[in-house]
């Protein structure tokens, strides 16, 4: 059993007992602990079930690279999945809960897959439930989802808060043990701007754990004194609790806070994201220990070495009584002697090396532990936890020659260097024969924007794993040779295991990916280690394979016949561990998530009951409620008004861009495809946008100011870009022509004053001769109304009588509740986007975004009269001359009347004969735009119909998903007023 | 996260404020070009292993677009450019040639 020491533990308080649950269980620990060993000093081995065999697991692993005891903690709004409980620290009322088990940890139904486990090898999904179809939908589907998976997905938003934290700097350190420390200090002391940051609660990495001598100090002093002297000097800033999770291009990069005195829904953030800028990168981030293969390396009690003696030091915590140790290196010896210091029995270590000799491998015979070289583990026996092993000779097939009785295993494969920051920006890792470990290449590092390198690594990062050799290292001195004995690459445990061992023999214990998996893999054809990572899911989720990456690049190499180095590796990509998205969205939620534009008469309609709707990063009324009404109530009210009496729209987020200069009309004829350059001033003409592949990109009405001025109106949500083209054109294609161009659309309010009445309430508030006479349509005119100055723009957009005002952006709503007192007696009422949209639509006017959609040219939308032909170039012409362009095949505008009068469903489609080449009905066109039409009583729509203007009066058919069928007539896309009489009032 | 200095107003802008424009020095073809021309004008981009020539805008910052010889792999940037001008300058060429050993402009 799994227990806690009556002494030791150098991160714990035993003063300060702290209450958790776990699976809803009450239990205690200390202040210091995490809840992995909290959870281990009350015996509980079993934190959760595997992925896809649901085989019980234990805690394997010190740090961020546990593969096994992910939980689900906390409840409601704090509640959050796949937490590693070995960086979970313990906290008062911590509710903790294993994951992918049902109906319990103890008795999981889901581990009969585990006896399934020769049908659902590497890449069973793809193979295994194809056949017979529906069954995969009924039967397999439902299994795999409910079985599948790890943590639960919140179900609410986020309770906690996040924030940003900007920093810049000369030099990042990222790693606080002994060669961070040292590099921290080599560049401190030059002068250089420095930012240290560490992931672990303390400073020191494995130093102190190990019990190093360093300089001759104890670590544990050498330590204190090294981050004394950092803290001294004002040029260096260090910080625990960050991982830094991702290094970028030039210099950028993310690290991730933990602030361990958040409480859930406190105050202060729960955690922050920093983004750093820096000049040079020091990637001290150490190295992972490996597990070896041998067959039940995944069963409870079974733990890293490094792990196992963490556990010890750090927290008082031992897994049992009677451990032993297996290992290819001389490192796990270390965990024998520290056991043995404890007071605990280690029967064997089991070395796989052939008899060799070191300064520890003495110390051990002196010590008069046991050694067995040449040996391996031939199978660990025991089910929710270790009870022995059966010892065999490395180079065997595992015949056991001698069972041993224990609690548990410490094994090392050998350690990896944390190469992630150092590779995630580019630079390269080569293997090391003699180490057994992919090291950084210095003679390819990730350069930055000079060309220069700006990733170093040092200390076990780099290969050296010894603290003397890291203490050097990040000193920037000459290291000196290790004095440990070589390792020898284990990759197979014992050699020749047979398939059942191999069946039993765990590489990713996350993804449950065993060595008969990737065998497997190789045998059917996956050669690159990227494509075998995604058949086997080796390698994948929240531990991206730290643990399992070397050991399954080997075994990959040997099935393929070939050297490690020849396989290579799979990408380091950041984030080196997981992030949580509110981490990643930090203050970018709610209100803040982006900005909200608003026109200067937003608050009146926010008091007068608007609905409000979204249109770009503008908030518009989509109607006005007034009492109980609902939205289609005010709509229809709202349109039927502005028919009969007066209506008025806030068209402020309308763009406004002035384009001025001497070349302004002959870049205007480039950038429409209608003439704007022969507009007389005073004048008025709608035009259309295209990109340089024809389609239709934007429009709307643009005036001419004078002899070289235009102000060209585009779509609310298309001004920025709209502007930006522009300027694109101007300063990268025609920089010699005098234009200048500005976007005033915040400068002007601008209301659409429409209806019947719309010129009695302007004359009412006085100023201007607006007769139509002096202002026909399609003409504006400056001067004074209501004491406010204004640009009258005469242009309909609904087919009524209709004035566009445009007024100083702070007179708007003066102007707006001018308009409503003076129109009371004529019956004003304001309307919003939707009766916009109703009555742009009974006219048959299109609108951007619903009429188009980047395929649609203006050709397909009957604008032919708005393309000039006398001019030989504008933006799109040529691509319009393309032949598919030209194809008299394409979809075109149509109007589209219901048999019924019903409303027909946006996007529907219209199918006509036969099938195509997948079985599908044939479509022939599709819905754009459709409305009920209070105006008509009806249902109403616009759509684009293959030969659709030569269709008139055919009946389309539009399939439901019901399975119903829709019967709509093809009619002129013009349902009202077709002569176009009432926009001369 | 690239920096990219902005010619124009001398920032060294990080990619927040910058917005991409694809490749730099394409010559637009008229409709009196050939289809082949035009085709090649709209569709065909250069996607080059090493130097590339790209547009960028400033768009946070001064608003100006600009020009910018980089490398795709590496991410080392030989320089940045106002876009008045057709072809990269020959100083920038040498540039590149110097630190790119074998190069030649397309």
């Amino acid at each position: 059993m799994s227990l806690r020491l009556s002494q030791g533990g150098r991160l714990i308080d035993r003063s300060k007992p702290v209450k958790f649950s776990f699976n809803g269980k009450a239990l205690s620990g200390f202040a210091g602990d995490t809840l992995a060993s909290a959870l281990l000093a009350s015996d509980h081995m079993l934190m959760g079930r595997s992925f896809k065999y649901h085989r019980p697991r234990g805690v394997v692993a010190r740090g961020h690279e546990e593969p096994n005891a992910l939980m689900n903690i906390g409840a409601g709004v704090f509640f959050e999945p796949n937490q590693r409980a070995t960086v979970t620290p313990l906290r008062e009322g911590l509710e903790a809960a294993s994951q992918n088990h049902w109906p319990s940890l103890e008795t999981d139904i889901g581990a009969v897959n585990g006896m399934l486990s020769r049908f659902l090898p590497a890449g069973f999904y793809y193979k295994t439930f194809i056949h017979p179809r529906p069954a995969w939908k009924h039967l397999f589907e439902p299994f795999i989802r409910q079985s599948a998976g790890l943590g639960k997905a919140p179900k609410e938003a986020d309770g906690d808060q996040y924030e940003y934290l900007y920093q810049f700097c000369d030099v990042l350190v990222a790693g606080g043990g002994v060669a961070g420390l040292q590099a921290a200090l080599r560049t401190g002391r030059e002068g250089k701007r420095v930012l240290l940051l560490e992931q672990a609660a303390v400073w020191g990495g494995r130093a102190i754990s190990d019990g190093d001598e360093l300089d001759g100090q104890s670590a544990e002093a050498w330590v204190a004194q090294a981050v004394a002297e950092l803290e001294a000097m004002a040029n260096v800033t260090l910080c625990l609790n960050v991982v830094v999770s991702g290094v970028y291009d030039h210099g950028y990069v993310l690290a991730a806070q933990a602030l361990p005195d958040h409480l859930p829904g406190g105050e202060s953030p729960r955690e922050r994201l920093w983004r750093i800028r820096t000049g040079k990168v020091i990637a001290a981030a150490g190295a992972i220990e490996r597990p070896l293969s041998f067959a039940g390396n995944d069963i409870p009690g079974v733990m890293l070495a490094g792990a196992m003696r963490d556990y010890l030091a750090d927290f008082g915590v031992v897994v049992g009584p009677r451990s032993v140790v297996v290992t290819n290196n001389d490192d796990a010896y270390r965990t024998a002697f520290a056991l043995k210091a404890a007071g605990q029995a280690v029967p064997l270590i089991v070395d796989a090396r052939p008899e060799c000799d070191s300064p520890i491998i003495a110390a051990a015979r002196a010590a008069g532990i046991e050694i067995a070289f040449g040996s391996a583990i031939a199978k660990v026996e025991g089910g929710k936890r270790v009870t022995g092993v059966q010892i065999c000779a490395q180079n065997s097939a595992g015949s056991a020659l001698r069972e041993i009785a224990c609690d548990a295993v410490a094994m090392s494969g050998g350690w990896s260097p944390a190469v992630h920051l150092f590779s995630q920006a580019g630079g390269k890792v080569i293997w090391d024969e003699a180490s057994a470990f992919f090291r950084p290449d210095a003679t390819r590092p990730p350069t930055g924007d000079d060309g220069v390198p700006f990733v170093s690594v040092v200390g076990a990062a780099n290969g050296y794993l010894e603290a003397a050799q890291a203490l050097a290292d990040g000193a920037g001195e000459p290291v000196p040779d290790g004095v440990q004995a070589a390792i020898a690459a284990v990759w197979r445990m014992p050699a020749e295991a047979p398939a059942k061992l191999r069946e039993k023999t765990w590489l990713d214990f996350q993804n449950d990916v065993k060595v008969s998996d990737v065998q497997l893999a190789a045998r059917e054809g996956f050669e690159s280690v990227e494509h075998a990572k995604r058949y086997t899911t080796l390698g994948m989720a929240t531990d991206q394979g730290k643990l399992s990456n070397i050991n399954g690049l080997a075994v990959l190499g040997d099935a393929l016949g070939r050297e490690i180095p020849q396989v290579g590796t799979t990408t380091f990509r950041p984030p080196y561990v997981p992030l949580t998205l509110g981490t990643v969205a930090g203050e970018a939620r709610g209100p803040l998530f982006q900005p909200l534009r608003k026109t200067p008469m937003d608050a009146w309609h926010d008091s007068q009951g608007a609905y409000w709707e979204p249109v770009g990063h503008w908030r518009r009324p989509y109607c006005f409620l007034r009492g109980d009404e609902t939205p289609e109530q005010a709509v229809a009210r709202e349109v039927t008004n502005t028919r009969q009496n007066l209506g008025l729209l806030d068209a402020s987020t309308l763009g406004k861009i002035l384009v001025k200069g001497p070349d302004a009309g002959r870049f205007l004829d480039m950038l429409y495809t209608n003439m704007m350059s022969n507009l007389k001033p005073g004048r008025c003409r709608y035009g259309l946008m295209c990109s340089e592949n024809g389609f239709l990109m934007d429009d709307g009405v643009v005036a001419r100011i004078d002899e070289d001025t235009w102000l060209c109106h585009t779509t609310s949500g298309g001004a920025d870009h709209v502007h930006g083209h522009m300027e694109d054109w101007l300063q990268t294609e025609w920089w010699d022509w005098q234009v200048y161009t500005a976007n005033l659309t915040e400068q002007y309010a601008q209301i659409a004053v429409v209806g019947p009445q719309a010129r009695a309430v302007l004359e009412r508030l006085g100023g201007m001769d607006l007769s139509a006479e002096a202002l026909p349509f399609m003409a504006w005119a400056e001067g004074e109304l209501a004491g406010i100055p204004a640009r009258v723009f005469r242009i309909s957009f609904s087919g009524e009588l209709s004035f566009e005002v445009a007024v100083p952006a702070g007179r708007g709503l003066e102007l707006w509740q001018r308009l409503m007192d003076e129109g009371e007696a004529l019956g004003v009422m304001p309307y919003g986007t939707e009766a916009l949209h109703i009555m742009r639509a009974e006219k048959g006017f299109i609108m951007i975004g619903d009429e188009t959609d980047g395929t649609v040219i203006p050709q397909d939308l009957g604008l032919n009269w708005a393309i000039s032909k006398k001019k030989t170039d504008y933006m799109g012409k040529a691509a319009q001359a393309r032949s598919h362009m030209t194809d008299p095949e394409r979809w075109k505008l149509v109007g589209l009347e219901t048999l019924d009068g019903s409303v027909l469903p946006d996007g529907a489609y219209a199918v006509g004969a036969g099938e195509n080449a997948v079985g599908q009905r044939n479509m022939i066109g599709r819905v754009t735009s459709t409305y009920h039409s209070p105006t008509l009583s009806r249902g109403i729509a616009m759509g684009l119909v293959v030969h659709g203007p030569e269709r008139m009066g055919e009946v389309l058919e539009f399939p439901q998903i019901s399975g119903d069928v829709i019967k709509a007539r093809i009619v002129s896309p013009v349902f009202f007023d077709p002569e176009g009489e009432r926009l001369h009032g | 996260m690239l920096i990219l200095t902005c010619p124009y107003c001398g920032v060294r802008a990080e990619e927040t404020e910058l917005a991409p424009g694809g490749e730099a020095h394409l010559k637009r073809v008229d409709p009196e070009g050939s289809p082949e021309a035009l085709e090649e004008y709209l569709f065909h981009r250069a996607n080059p292993k090493g130097v590339h020539f790209e547009r960028w805008r400033h768009a946070y910052g001064c608003g100006k677009w600009f020009l910018a010889a980089r490398d795709t792999v590496s991410m080392e940037v030989f320089g940045t450019y106002p876009a008045q001008i057709s072809e990269p300058p020959q100083e920038l060429i040498d540039t590149i040639r110097a630190r790119r050993p074998g190069w030649e402009p397309v």
